[in-house]
């Protein structure tokens, strides 16, 4: 996976959390009919206009409650990264070990409007609305947790050290097969 | 300089001589406890594990199985636990909701790590552990590798002063603590000060299991004589538990007077600046009451919801459902007569499961509904329909509103 990650941004607010996301009777569906769920009730209907390549940017506290791994869920999208003020460290985590790029960013929620295109780095904590022609940093997360978004999560690292399967390695970076072999949480 | 618990045992098993906020530290984790939801999609077997002796399987979130897509996922776990040789398999019959069956067989021990696919696994906090609940694939991870990494965040020290009256349990501390304070996200919580000795070992828990609910990291508790009995009794030894140092750094220091708190309740949404004393919400009606959960399913809440029921009815309309935490929570309920009281007072005895706390199977809301619980979670939609209301309160609230009908605190049923 890439540390980089560019696309139109779909603005949401603080506290949106895990169950608003990835609901108990989502858990009932496999991932791809899940993710058809993904904010049902904040939002009604996003799942069909959201991307592939398209950023979900929050506001704090991104992410409280649950293990459950709404960040596959995202990946089942195809949205490309997660942008929040401040997240929840549990969802924070299953974003890294999912693969999937996320940068906290304070007041992303006001520098970032719907529909603006943009373009965030893990690698150096750079990021740019193209639309608004505004730029700046974050600090850079440490190496170990960039290496792991890099792999595509923990699931594909596991084949390379021969825990699964190395013929599994690569069909592991397809978040809904990792998602399945790991299993749900709660 | 002076470390904070979680900061002295991330330094031990780090194998570091101090470690604090901003490091990022690689720890070895003690014990690793996967539930049944993991092999309910599909569980893919790993060549190899870590160490069997460090792993754990708790059925308990959808059990007995309430679905086909749940069914399949027993017989993996089985088959897993026997070929990995896994003896902590606590299957259907042994099993309970993971956070109480860790209690009940010492998993959760003083100074250690431990990692669970459940966010509430900061219960174990109680226990002086640092306890928590990661991601399905990060748990995986640990099972394969045992260990993991963490960013070591800044921590809220508690200081309880003064004694816990009767009519205060530990859910009225923690909603009176979240409607105070708010969210702690990437914030580290701890428990401590003179007043703690007044705060029994089930109501440490309820309080250590909610600190998700505020988004902290870990919560945990100071190690005191209550632990130690509690270890004693449960057969815990050789523990090496780990206490904050008179001069450790804390982002805040809190008191809270434990004498000057009463029944709390939390409105539906979420607990953070949301509650209020029961005593100031009005007159608000129930459709359901919910006592259960690895926050309060425990047997203590199970004996004052019996204390508050016997001789009683719950009210026309209302349902009341009492899940035990484990099946041994169950048995020694039902040895001591709780079980019976709760039934007799017309209120529903189910057995041990997560069930309805996350709107899974058993006790889901409709709309328009509104429940009072006293279980982990109150967003919208997290019971069941997003257009129900859940209010959270202590299981003597609960059971005190279940009779009444409306949301009520126990010192106005009992006499």
């Amino acid at each position: 996976m890439s540390l980089t990650f560019s696309g139109k941004v779909w603005v949401f607010g603080d506290d949106l959390n895990t169950d608003a996301m990835y609901p108990a009777f989502a858990m009932k569906m496999d991932p791809p009919e899940a993710a058809r769920h993904v904010f049902y009730d904040v939002r009604p209907g996003w799942t069909d206009e959201v991307s592939p390549g398209d950023v979900v940017v929050a506001g704090r506290n991104f992410g409280v409650g649950s293990s459950r791994p709404v960040a596959a869920l995202f990946n089942e999208l195809g949205v490309a990264g997660l942008v929040a003020e401040e997240f929840n460290s549990l969802f924070f985590r299953n974003a890294v070990n999912a693969g999937l790029p996320a940068m906290t960013l304070p007041d992303a929620t006001t520098l970032f409007a719907d529909g603006d295109t943009g373009t965030f780095d893990l690698s150096d904590g750079t990021w740019r609305n193209d639309t608004a022609g505004k730029s700046g940093s974050v600090p850079r997360l440490p190496d170990l947790i960039l290496d792991i978004i890099a792999e595509g999560g923990v699931m594909p690292r596991l084949a390379a050290k021969g825990f699964l399967p190395a013929e599994l390695g690569e069909i592991l970076r397809s978040s809904t097969v990792a998602m399945r072999g790991e299993g749900s949480g709660a | 300089m002076g470390m904070t618990i979680i900061e002295k045992i991330f330094a031990r098993k780090a194998g570091l001589d101090a470690v604090g906020p901003g490091d990022t530290v690689v720890v070895d984790i003690d014990m690793t406890v996967l539930i049944d939801l993991q092999f309910a999609t599909m569980w893919m077997e790993p060549l190899k594990i870590h160490d069997p002796d460090k792993l754990a399987i708790v059925m308990d979130h959808a059990v007995p199985a309430p679905s086909l897509k749940d069914a399949a996922g027993g017989p993996r776990a089985r088959k897993f636990a026997a070929q990995f040789g896994i003896e902590r398999f606590y299957d259907v019959g042994r099993h309970g909701i993971c956070h109480q069956v860790i209690a009940e067989n010492g998993l959760a021990r003083p100074g250690e790590v431990l990692a669970c696919t459940d966010s509430h696994t900061c219960a174990g906090g109680a226990y002086n552990t640092a306890a928590r609940g990661l991601g399905p694939a990060e748990v995986y991870s640990i099972m394969c590798t045992g260990s993991t990494w963490f960013q070591v965040a800044p921590t809220v020290r508690y200081e309880l002063d003064g004694v816990m009256p009767d009519s205060v349990s530990g859910k009225d501390v923690f909603l009176h603590i979240a409607d105070a304070y708010g969210d702690a996200a990437n914030l580290n919580l701890e428990y401590g000060g003179v007043g703690l000795a007044s705060v029994p070992m089930h109501d440490r828990r309820t309080i250590a299991t909610q600190g998700a609910e505020v988004s902290a990291d870990f919560s945990t508790f100071e190690p005191d004589e209550v632990l130690t009995a509690f270890l004693d009794e449960h057969g815990v030894t050789g523990y090496h538990s780990a206490s904050a140092d008179s001069d450790a750094t804390y982002v805040d220091v809190r008191h809270v007077d434990l004498a000057a708190l009463e029944p709390y309740v939390a409105k539906p949404g979420t607990v953070s600046n949301n509650g209020v004393p029961v005593s100031r919400l009005g007159r608000q009606r129930i459709d359901q009451a919910f006592i259960g959960s690895c926050a309060n399913g425990q047997l203590e809440d199970l004996a004052i919801a019996a204390n508050v029921l016997r001789g009683k009815s719950v009210a026309p309309g209302v349902r009341l459902l009492v899940t035990p935490a484990s099946q041994a929570v169950y048995r020694e309920a039902m040895r001591r007569g709780y079980l019976q009281d709760i039934a007799d007072a017309g209120g529903v005895v189910t057995n041990s499961t997560c069930g309805a706390c996350f709107g899974y199977h058993m006790g889901v809301v409709g709309p328009g509904e509104v429940c009072v619980t006293s279980s982990t979670r109150n967003f919208t939609g997290r019971m069941g329909s997003t257009e129900a209301e859940i209010f959270m309160a202590s299981p003597a609230t609960v059971a005190a509103s279940a009779v009444a009908g409306y949301i009520t605190d126990a010192r106005s049923v009992t006499a």
